[in-house]
């Protein structure tokens, strides 16, 4: 905690994306997160990696609000994207969807057609006025999720019969098919195999000069590969953030020394 | 530890008395099981052959087919044809016509009538014959003058005696049929006067009273039971389907929706006479509905449906997997949105079911209507919706309990008719279900 | 630091840092037999020396195989992928250092029997005894993770240099008055050389462990003091 603090001594605030400051989040009675700053870059890849429960998806999801959903789930504190409190009043959790794309764990595409999954947010968000503006949009979207080769040819066939790595990529390009400015990952690979972990990795790398990517992963190794900076949760606090070579070579805390090289009981 | 491995101890050829046992087990259970479908099986198949044992021959009939003169000095003394002239003949005077009619038919079939009187003989026709004859003429006053081929149905007795319901044993204890007269019926059968078809009239036609079970249909119960099928189909879904909604994903988790939805599944468990009486205090009683009316029946087995539809429905979106959800909030899709373009459609099969399992429990109901006067005895069909939702109409359930409660045997045969084409409406509406769910499921 | 969840890691980690103590002890024992048998020209000690130096490149293989072993099985991070790091760099100076003590029993064998400037042999001597000390003090702080002691080592290299400068200067006079030690004076001064070259290897194990226990690298570059070339500008 004391690494964000110095950063923010350090770094100009405004080069930051994200802007997370003293954020609470209370399961019920459940104190899911205690007290985490942090700052997060624009254009770069920022990982999450910690033990299961330790709240860094829940952590993630206070980033563009999906904790809405859940009733007994509150949040405290202030977190702000381009300066702007996203827990604002003011703020339509809807719209802030928009801007924070998010990619699940499981593949979750729509029971529907490929191009249906892709145009679905931007008709809902009236985002064209044409079926050729849309059609355009579906093709960039896959195009940009390097998928567009694979399926250009059967856009109409069902979203779920892709195979996992493809329907993860087929989420990829949903998000993106907004124009979101910060893509949330929760777990993009732990359902694939590792030829499509590897594609999509690359994609998380080639998207990083367009967007502000979170991810969350369970493996160390892909938070190594794709990331430019970690952190690492343990028990709801943000134990350690910094720069991945040095989490990964030289981690300042014992927990996250423990944890990267598996020593955790 | 590998020379442990290398040296077997206990060869797995040899299956041990623990797993012998174990397997014994596992294959008692299998028979105890088999033995359950297969009672189950039995039971289905001895309900099934009794009911078309005994059904079946509803939906045949004896008919007995005569020329008969439409003389006019009879039948229209004014000949005016006018109908309001020829209404002042009664159905007695049409009954004499017939006897006469019947009479020279055997005498010119050369049919042997020599033991049996000219009441008798007249008895073989069905006491519904002169007045579907009077009723004929009113309609068409153009046949009086005319000789027409008029096509009745037989007695009753004789109907049965050629279904072996009843037998010239039978028929020297009943004081409506001599042996006499079977005995004819079956010499005017070889003479071509009497035949045997199938009967229209027990599907379409309307409910006859204790002396005529040959007449009695299924028409109006028939009607009336699609009448407030179609009411609970309208008013049950919508409301269901709206309120499973809010409760599911809208309605915040407190203590008073735990309330509610304790209530629903109390009610669905609440005996559906229950509902009837609510039907009657409330619906007739209270707000002046009419009797009998296919509204009153469609509303309170609305009612009774309702926690069915709600229940199902709601396990139905709670199957929808989160993750559905999720990649529509994820996009940035309202909660509306994400509810009626994701949720919903993927859930539709269940809802389908638990609509269908709904219906099909409403159609089958019988106490609640039996409460609020549908057990009443209707002759005339009732009119078209909506207008016909207030007029008085049977149910095919009703009309199944209704049946059973005459003396006369023909009626239990009617009942176990009414029961097959109650089952065959419960079958075709699962098969619409089937069909639509199937067509639902292809989209995932 | 407590144990790994996989406890077959903790043992192979263990195996690997076993192996390069063991590395370090025998070249430790090569560096002092080729200075004991240059001082007291025995030949035989010099070929036993010649045949041990086998042993160390065997181990240094072993551990290389372990090494790429435990980088490809368990992608080792923080803590334990610097002390394999470090474990399979000091193993790479052990091997030198071992070659180099079999560069100077090869020196013995050609210097053969005419040795007899005792100086320039106590200088060797000498030189040979605090390289030495360095080498074990840099051993024994990768067997007990000292970074302090490491650092030590490292400052205390500029002791062997300046021995080795003066000893530079002492042979290059002796071969300017008796240009028939030359052949023996150059040998020697090569042993003196490799002796040199022992302390670097030291200093490069102990920058290496510094880093395997702190994570950081000695920053500071360290000042290289080797005269011999201003030496032999000032003598040409």
């Amino acid at each position: 905690m004391n690494v964000s603090v110095n950063l923010e001594n350090d770094v100009d605030l405004a080069q930051h994306k994200i802007v997370a400051k003293n954020v609470q989040v209370y399961y019920g009675e459940k104190h899911a997160i205690k007290d985490v700053n942090i700052n997060i870059q624009p254009c770069s890849v920022t990982a999450f990696i910690g033990p299961s429960g330790c709240g860094k998806s829940t952590f993630l999801r206070t980033l563009n609000r999906m904790n809405d959903t859940i009733d007994i789930c509150r949040v405290e504190g202030n977190i702000s994207i381009d300066g702007e409190n996203i827990y604002d009043p003011r703020v339509d959790p809807v719209q802030l969807r928009a801007k924070v794309g998010m990619v699940f764990q499981k593949p979750n595409p729509f029971p529907k057609s490929i191009y249906e999954n892709v145009a679905y947010g931007p008709r809902i968000h009236g985002l064209t006025r044409t079926k050729a503006e849309l059609d355009e949009v579906v093709s960039a979207s896959l195009q940009k999720a390097g998928l567009w080769n694979e399926v250009k040819d059967r856009l109409d066939e069902g979203g779920t019969g892709l195979s996992g790595g493809q329907q993860q990529r087929l989420c990829i390009a949903r998000a993106i098919a907004v124009s979101p400015e910060v893509i949330l990952m929760d777990e993009p690979c732990s359902a694939l195999d590792p030829i499509a972990t590897a594609k999509v990795e690359e994609l998380i790398d080639e998207l990083r000069s367009n967007y502000t990517i979170v991810i969350v992963t369970h493996s160390m190794q892909q938070a190594a590969r794709v990331s430019q900076r970690t952190a690492f949760f343990h028990l709801g606090n943000l134990v350690e953030e910094g720069a991945t070579q040095d989490i990964f070579t030289n981690p300042q805390d014992k927990r996250t020394q423990d944890y990267i090289t598996g020593r955790f009981g | 530890m590998t020379d442990v491995a290398i040296s077997p101890t206990k060869s797995i050829y040899n299956p041990d008395a623990r797993t012998r046992r174990r397997n014994a087990a596992e294959m008692r259970f299998r028979l105890y099981g088999l033995s359950a479908v297969v009672v189950g099986l039995v039971a289905l198949v001895i309900l099934l052959w009794s009911i078309l044992a005994s059904g079946l021959g509803s939906f045949s009939q004896a008919f007995i087919t005569i020329d008969v003169p439409l003389t006019a000095s009879v039948l229209d003394k004014s000949g005016t044809r006018d109908v309001e002239e020829l209404k002042k003949v009664s159905t007695v005077g049409y009954g004499n016509v017939l006897r006469v009619a019947l009479m020279e038919q055997l005498a010119r079939d050369k049919v042997d009538t020599a033991d049996v009187s000219e009441k008798e003989i007249f008895d073989l026709l069905s006491k519904e014959a002169p007045a579907t004859l009077r009723n004929m003429v009113l309609a068409d006053p153009s046949l009086v003058g005319q000789t027409i081929k008029f096509k009745t149905y037989a007695n009753g007795r004789v109907d049965g005696y050629f279904k072996g319901r009843v037998t010239l044993e039978s028929a020297k204890l009943d004081s409506n049929i001599t042996p006499g007269q079977l005995l004819l019926a079956e010499r005017m059968q070889d003479a071509g006067i009497l035949t045997s078809g199938f009967n229209w009239d027990f599907f379409f036609g309307p409910d006859a009273s204790d002396l005529r079970p040959e007449a009695a249909g299924l028409g109006i119960a028939f009607i009336g039971s699609a009448y407030m099928m179609l009411i609970v189909l309208v008013l049950a879904v919508p409301i269901g389907v709206a309120a499973s909604i809010y409760l599911e994903e809208f309605a915040p988790k407190n203590k008073f929706t735990d309330l509610i939805e304790v209530n629903i599944s109390n009610l669905a468990a609440v005996p559906s006479i229950v509902f009837g009486i609510l039907g009657l205090a409330v619906f007739i009683n209270f707000m002046g509905m009419p009797q009998s009316a296919s509204l009153v029946g469609g509303l309170v087995l609305t009612l009774m449906t309702l926690p069915t539809i709600i229940i199902a429905t709601r396990a139905a979106l709670r199957a929808v997997p989160p993750s559905i959800r999720d990649a529509a909030l994820g996009v940035g899709a309202s909660k509306m949105q994400s509810i009626f373009h994701h949720v919903l459609p993927l859930a539709a099969p269940g809802i389908l079911t638990g609509t269908i399992i709904g219906l099909a429990q409403a159609l089958g109901e019988t106490a609640p209507l039996l409460l609020i006067g549908m057990v009443s005895f209707v002759r005339s069909f009732p009119g078209a919706p909506p207008e016909g939702f207030l007029d008085p109409a049977a149910a095919l359930p009703v009309q199944v309990y209704n049946w059973t409660q005459r003396g006369d045997p023909a009626f239990v045969e009617r009942a176990s008719g009414a029961i097959i084409v109650l089952l065959i409406f419960l079958v075709v509406m699962n098969l619409v279900a089937i069909v639509l769910r199937r067509r639902f499921e292809r989209r995932w | 630091m407590s144990e790994h969840t996989v406890s077959s890691y903790d043992e192979e980690l263990r195996a690997l840092a076993g192996r390069v103590a063991e590395m370090g002890g025998l070249a430790e024992t090569l560096v002092n037999d080729a200075v004991t048998a240059l001082l007291s020209q025995d030949l035989e000690k010099a070929h036993k020396i010649i045949l041990q130096d086998a042993r160390l490149d065997e181990l240094q293989q072993e551990i290389e195989a372990k090494f790429i072993r435990i980088v490809a099985l368990r992608q080792p991070m923080g803590q334990d992928l610097r002390e394999i790091m470090a474990a399979g760099r000091i193993a790479n100076d052990l091997e030198r250092v071992g070659d180099l003590a079999k560069n100077i029993a090869k020196r013995v064998i050609a210097i053969d029997g005419d040795f007899n400037s005792k100086k320039a042999a106590f200088g060797v001597e000498h030189m040979a005894e605090l390289a030495l000390n360095q080498l074990k003090a840099v051993l024994d702080a990768y067997t007990s993770h000292d970074a302090a002691a490491a650092q030590v080592v490292r400052e205390r290299d500029d002791e062997v240099d300046a021995i080795y400068t003066s000893l530079f200067r002492e042979l290059l006079t002796y071969m300017m008055e008796d240009p028939r030690k030359i052949t023996q004076c150059a040998h020697l001064l090569f042993c003196a050389k490799n002796i040199e070259r022992i302390g670097d290897h030291a200093t490069n194990i102990a920058e290496n462990v510094y880093f395997m226990v702190t994570g950081n690298q000695l920053l500071e570059a360290r000042r290289k003091i080797d005269e011999t070339g201003l030496a032999d500008l000032e003598n040409a």
